[in-house]
């Protein structure tokens, strides 16, 4: 990493510390994330190795799923099923469910253990009416105040026939759309592999943290190479080039929090993978609860605005994410 | 003794792929194979005046066919794309955004600017496919999010003409980023209660799909676009299923709901002008 963008981000957040604290929570939100930036930065780069090793890792077959944070994290979980107008997609779960005293609704995509209850799951790929599910939920938590949690971890939105005749990419803008119009404590938590649309279509939200070997990424490695480099074996490249690892997202402003995963990976102590998660997630719904809502808000909505990396003509570089 | 013959056949791992016409002439008709020098084509607006195929058109002229004439201007122009992931596929980023803007023009793939058309105050927002396959990365996600802003600014509805295979891969995950940036933007628009109309251009696809394109108060398309989230090719070797003749294209979305109307490019100016006059008289 560039001792400039160092710079920029210690210059960035000196000025924000100084700012009288009137508008507090945003820039308290804000200087966090810098602080966490910071720190990143004076860590070594990660090496190959490492960021091949949390691809390989994000998907690993044992890795615990949606489902299994549920089953460890929450309490008097109710499943809600169907989108109300055309089929149910079990490839993205939505429920109420109590967590740590607050009811809280939570949408995740969800893949499967064996064989049948993969396909069954269709390998995590939500056609439009999954996400029409999620937008159905995400309208009972409105009314009731509920805060939303979402899981992301889905390969990419399903790509077939059936999905592009029923609206894959008008379901997924809608479904972020939604979103930015929530006024509800909205966080995403990133347990395995966040890949392209199919992702982010339930990922604009106020708080996204991001497991220490998940990936969040534009595209899958398999299908960059297939793309850029023509040959889907040149996936590895693809990945490096990415840079879809959790260190490098936290540098770029994208995510808010890493959060640590038992030695090894995830699926190696369910339980305790379960318990960190939990805790940062506690954390963070505690902090977005005293915000009110209209600033939530607003507060997303300027989130995403300033993420980018430009030049103005002869003017400085534009900050990072974030910025 | 005749010398035995020696069969030599080559493989091409990496042969252009014929089927949409790459490799002919940029003015001849994939469509019904008629060519036509440059100027006859601009003077048809690009369409084949033999079988109305709508050939893709380049940002700027697309201005030039929907604004007044003199009323265009350019806003944001000085914006460039970074590096920010020092991305190296068989060839670095740098260099092909270099060489895009060297043979487009741009500076990247969205031209925005304040406009009349007829006579009608709004926001222009032209994607251009030329310029690395219309994708969009930081840019284009602040030339949208500047064009809303401007909009909302001069409280006029907001025009934009999509043309894009995509998020950048190049930008990683920056460029899905702009996915909720741009609508982000869209949700401020609509809150300051500005029109919207976006004109799915040959070919809308993926993350420009499925993000502000996907969410104009009127949506219209030309004949014969491809807009889908994931393209033909992809769906295919995905799920090996029999594609319809007319997957993914803007017929196939009309009847399925998912277009207002599907305009030849001629009637696309006299649409733009009512639907603009029907959200002023509406403020």
């Amino acid at each position: 990493m560039a001792a400039d963008d160092e710079r920029h981000l210690r210059e960035r957040l000196t000025k924000l510390r100084g700012l009288p604290l009137l508008r507090g929570t945003r820039l308290s939100g804000d200087a966090k994330r810098l602080e966490q930036q910071l720190e990143r930065i004076e860590e070594p780069e990660p090496s190959d190795q490492e960021i091949w090793r949390s691809v390989d890792l994000a998907r690993h077959s044992e890795r615990p799923y949606t489902l299994d944070y549920v089953e460890r994290l929450f309490e008097d979980y109710v499943e809600l099923h169907g989108d109300r107008a055309r089929a149910e997609d079990p490839a993205l779960v939505t429920g109420l469910a109590s967590f740590r005293d607050r009811t809280i609704a939570l949408i995740g995509q969800q893949k499967g253990r064996d064989i049948n209850e993969r396909t069954r799951r269709n390998f995590g790929m939500a056609h439009p009416e999954g996400y029409r599910k999620g937008m159905r939920l995400m309208e009972v938590a409105q009314r009731h105040g509920f805060p939303i949690v979402t899981f992301l971890d889905s390969p990419g939105a399903y790509p077939g026939v059936a999905a592009e005749q029923h609206g894959q990419g008008g379901a997924i803008a809608r479904s972020q759309a939604l979103m930015a119009r929530l006024t509800i404590p909205l966080v995403s938590c990133i347990i395995g592999e966040g890949n392209s649309g199919g992702a982010i279509a339930i990922g604009l939200v106020d708080r996204v943290l991001m497991q220490e070997h998940a990936i969040y990424s534009v595209i899958s490695p398999e299908g960059c190479a297939a793309i850029l480099w023509r040959d889907d074996a040149e996936k590895v490249k693809a990945a490096l080039a990415l840079k879809p690892d959790a260190a490098h997202c936290l540098e770029l402003g994208v995510i808010d929090e890493i959060v640590s995963e038992p030695k090894g990976g995830a699926h190696l102590n369910p339980d305790e993978a379960a318990r960190l998660l939990g805790d940062a997630l506690g954390r963070t719904l505690d902090q977005l609860s005293s915000v009110p809502g209209a600033e939530l808000r607003e507060q997303r909505r300027e989130r995403y605005r300033r993420i980018g990396i430009y030049t103005a003509g002869a003017t400085e570089p534009a900050l990072r994410g974030g910025s | 003794m005749a010398e035995p013959r020696i069969d030599v056949s080559i493989e091409h791992k990496h042969r252009p792929d014929n089927s949409d016409g790459a490799g002919k002439h940029p003015n001849t008709c994939p469509s019904c194979g008629s060519h036509y020098r440059d100027d006859e084509l601009e003077a048809n607006l690009r369409v084949c005046p033999q079988c109305g195929h709508h050939f893709r058109v380049r940002a700027r002229e697309r201005i030039a066919q929907l604004a007044d004439a003199g009323t265009f201007q350019e806003e944001a122009v000085e914006l460039r794309s970074e590096d920010p992931l020092a991305f190296f596929d068989l060839r670095p980023y740098t260099e092909r955004l270099a060489e895009a803007e060297v043979s487009t023009g741009l500076g990247d793939a969205m031209v925005i600017g304040s406009a009349a058309i007829e006579n009608e105050a709004c926001e222009l927002a032209v994607m251009d496919f030329a310029f690395m396959g219309g994708s969009m990365g930081s840019v284009v996600g602040e030339k949208l999010t500047r064009a809303a802003d401007s909009a909302i600014e001069r409280k006029v509805p907001l025009v934009a003409v999509t043309a894009s295979g995509g998020a950048r891969m190049q930008e990683g995950i920056l460029s899905l980023m702009q996915l909720p940036k741009t609508v982000c933007a869209i949700e401020d628009l609509r809150d300051a209660r500005c029109g919207f109309v976006t004109v799915m251009s040959h070919p809308t696809t993926a993350g420009v799909l499925a993000s502000f394109a996907s969410l104009g108060d009127i949506i219209v398309s030309e004949p014969g676009a491809l807009l889908a989230f994931t393209g033909p090719r992809v769906v295919q070797q995905t799920t090996r299923e029999k594609l319809p003749d007319d997957f993914g294209l803007a017929e196939s979305n009309l009847r399925f709901g998912h277009l207002d109307a599907i305009l030849p490019r001629s009637e696309l100016k006299p649409f733009l002008g009512r639907a603009l006059r029907l959200f002023r008289n509406g403020r």
